[in-house]
């Protein structure tokens, strides 16, 4: 057992499957050499040659164009996108094909791919590195977008993505990235990828949230569970699309009351997915109208009000509070 | 066939990492076998294809059924039996061309105008209707296992080349791809991105650009400043040239080189078939809102299809018989084709949601639940 953080067991992951698996190959902007950006492909070239470790022209919708052939052709790639926020340029690319194949060809031609991407805010950086637009992804049929919260899901949930039989967006939180660290197994793990995880168990309130937002919904837990000797059970969504509808419905239909924690922007997000979930399934067991502490419906805003724009533990606390005294 | 990108380096020492260019000044070589009454044009004869009288005739073969298939969809379109399509009329030869030059591991990419090519790899003709009439199914065999299925959005295809190209290069694959796309395509983001990195890769794909002169309403003037489309080629450090799109010939000749350039290592190379489309876009279009009835007959006298037969009638591999017989058993296919079609058993209607992930999940499969309870209430549909 070691104790890493999420770049490491990202690293780890990546370095597994690759010696397990001689057609997975990874591409991407600076990720040889330079070991990418915030360095979780580091040490990949070294170890895997770099025709298994491709630092690609700097071209987005390059890069996912020519993972789709290398997965037609039996390869399976792992993209890199350096910044969720330039992941746009290959929008086309996802939505027009690598989701697409499949139902194209009837099943023919498959696209097992891996898109990796850091997403999100909270680490002081300039425009575009700081948007949480799972939402874009999730919206595409054919597409699994998997957003794992700490070392220990992200390495597992990595290891699945890769040998998962269609493309999947990974988006790694960044302000997690060296947050905190976990111990994570000798042996490789892998999770199922479309399940939720109730990460605690309780009666009273359920609170949903994934990545960075994890961190701020366990504290106000802790705090709200501390102060009033409340019983609230926690899930990590981990999987935004396909969604895990069922898990979702039997803890509300357990608990009767529900909070979203949600980073990305207020509306149609997964959020609003989730209250639609909820009242599909679980509507009748409902004691108080379902909360969501997200970000508002601007752009994200320069890092001198970023704090000001993220859900913080306060925000999730009170909502957690108005609930339970509805 | 070099580029003869004859960019003189200017005299006199550069300092390192520094090449002075002279400015603008290169040369395009044009590839042209055939002239427009299928005589051997002069000085071309070093570079005529070596191709059996087998292979000539199933080239030939190739076009005329592509011409008749075409004709035919247009006649069930017409009569709403199908849905939109977009005919290849006079630019047959470019992916009949094409694909004669390829082997059958070899990759065949293309964007939605070459039936002709798509049916030499194999495509049962009713799949083309099948496709042309709503169904997936028109895609599930596609000409075999390395023919991928037509790509709707100009230019994306030619990235799943490359990707398909370097993984060939990896897998130490004795196989190329032949990418086929039009001239509206080199304006797209997606084209250059190609080029860039089938050429930083050295890729094993030949990039073949049917230049039919008009992107729908688009003329290829005003899609790009370049007055060729192969000089784009340059840039990447790439093999460019132009052919003759109507000259069979000349197109199996430039492919045929570049894939064997590409097997041996030597990377990729972008042809320019300079052709025509003598029909519309699609069945959607009107061609007379943006071109003249001359334009099209001046273009239908360098039709390569009768080119292609003169060329064969002279070298004594074809003959007026030949002729009535191929289009008699061509007849037959494309009846015993449509045949097919229309008894084409009733496809079972909720199998898109067999192919959203490879391993299903619930929350797609309460939605297939709901779309079968909503059929059996309305089992037509209408």
């Amino acid at each position: 057992m070691s104790k890493l953080n999420m770049v490491q067991a990202i690293n780890l992951a990546l370095h597994e499957e690759m010696a397990r698996d001689g057609s997975v190959v990874c591409l991407g902007q600076d990720i040889g050499v330079d070991g990418g950006v915030f360095r979780v492909t580091e040490g990949l070239l070294d170890k895997f040659g770099a025709e298994r470790v491709i630092d690609t022209p700097l071209a987005e919708s390059g890069i996912l164009g020519s993972a789709i052939g290398m997965a037609i052709a039996g390869l399976r790639p792992v993209a890199e996108m350096q910044f969720s926020g330039f992941s746009y340029l290959m929008l086309g690319q996802l939505e027009g094909n690598a989701a697409r194949y499949r139902a194209r060809s009837q099943g023919r031609f498959t696209c097992p791919l891996v898109v990796r991407m850091p997403y999100g805010g909270g680490v002081r950086a300039l425009e575009h590195h700081s948007e949480s637009h799972e939402a874009t992804f999730a919206h595409v049929p054919g597409v699994k977008v998997v957003i794992p919260s700490a070392p220990g899901n992200a390495r597992a949930l990595l290891a699945a993505a890769i040998r998962d039989p269609d493309p999947v967006v990974f988006m790694e939180p960044k302000r997690s990235y060296r947050a905190f660290r976990e111990e994570v197994s000798e042996e490789p793990e892998l999770m199922e990828i479309g399940k939720a995880q109730v990460v605690q168990e309780g009666g009273d309130l359920t609170v949903i949230s994934w990545g960075a937002m994890m961190r701020p919904a366990l504290q106000a837990v802790a705090e709200v569970q501390e102060q009033r000797g409340a019983s609230i059970e926690l899930i990590d969504l981990l999987t935004i699309s396909p969604m895990d509808g069922e898990t979702i419905a039997a803890s509300v239909k357990k608990t009767g009351r529900c909070v979203i924690v949600q980073e990305a922007p207020f509306s149609l997000g997964p959020a609003s997915e989730i209250i639609a979930t909820i009242n599909d399934k679980a509507l009748l067991h409902l004691e108080a109208p379902v909360k969501r502490v997200t970000g508002y419906d601007i752009t994200v805003p320069y890092f001198s009000r970023e704090d000001m724009y993220l859900p913080s533990p306060g925000r999730v606390r009170r909502a957690i509070e108005e609930t339970l005294d509805f | 066939m070099s580029v003869d990108s004859a960019c003189q380096a200017a005299g006199g020492p550069s300092p390192p990492g520094r090449l002075e260019l002279a400015d603008q000044t290169f040369h395009i070589g044009h590839l042209q076998i055939l002239d427009e009454n299928g005589a051997l044009v002069a000085g071309s004869a070093g570079r005529a294809p070596e191709l059996s009288p087998d292979q000539l005739i199933r080239l030939y073969r190739g076009m005329v059924l592509a011409r008749a298939v075409d004709d035919r969809l247009l006649k069930l379109q017409r009569q709403g039996r199908i849905g939109t399509f977009a005919p290849a009329t006079g630019q047959e030869a470019v992916s009949c061309a094409g694909v004669i030059a390829m082997r059958p591991s070899d990759w065949f990419v293309g964007s939605f105008r070459e039936l002709g090519g798509r049916l030499l790899r194999g495509e049962p003709i009713e799949q083309a209707f099948l496709y042309y009439n709503g169904h997936e199914e028109g895609n599930t065999f596609a000409g075999g296992e390395r023919t991928l299925p037509v790509a709707v959005i100009i230019a994306c295809q030619m990235l799943h080349a490359v990707g398909l190209a370097y993984a060939m290069k990896l897998k130490r694959e004795d196989a190329a791809v032949v990418c086929f796309f039009g001239d509206g395509a080199t304006s797209e983001g997606d084209f250059h991105e190609a080029m860039n990195f089938a050429a930083v890769w050295q890729a094993p794909v030949v990039f073949v650009c049917a230049n039919n002169q008009w992107a729908i309403s688009l003329p290829r003037e005003k899609q790009t400043r370049s007055r060729t489309l192969a000089q784009k080629a340059i840039a990447y450090e790439m093999p460019g040239l132009q052919v003759d799109g109507n000259d069979a010939l000349a197109v199996y000749q430039a492919t045929h080189e570049a894939l064997e350039r590409a097997r041996s290592g030597g990377g990729p190379t972008f042809i320019e078939a300079v052709t025509y489309r003598l029909r519309m876009h699609t069945t959607a279009d009107d061609p007379k809102r943006y071109r003249t009835d001359e334009e099209v007959k001046a273009w239908e006298r360098r039709d390569p299809i009768p080119r292609l037969r003169k060329h064969l009638a002279a070298r004594g591999v074809w003959n007026d018989e030949m002729q009535v017989n191929l289009d008699e058993e061509i007849r037959k296919e494309i009846e015993d084709a449509v045949k097919k079609f229309e008894e084409a058993a009733d496809f079972k209607p909720d199998a898109p949601f067999d192919h959203v992930f490879g391993v299903r999940h619930p929350r797609i499969e309460e939605q297939r639940a709901d779309f079968l309870a909503n059929l059996s209430r309305e089992p037509r549909h209408e």
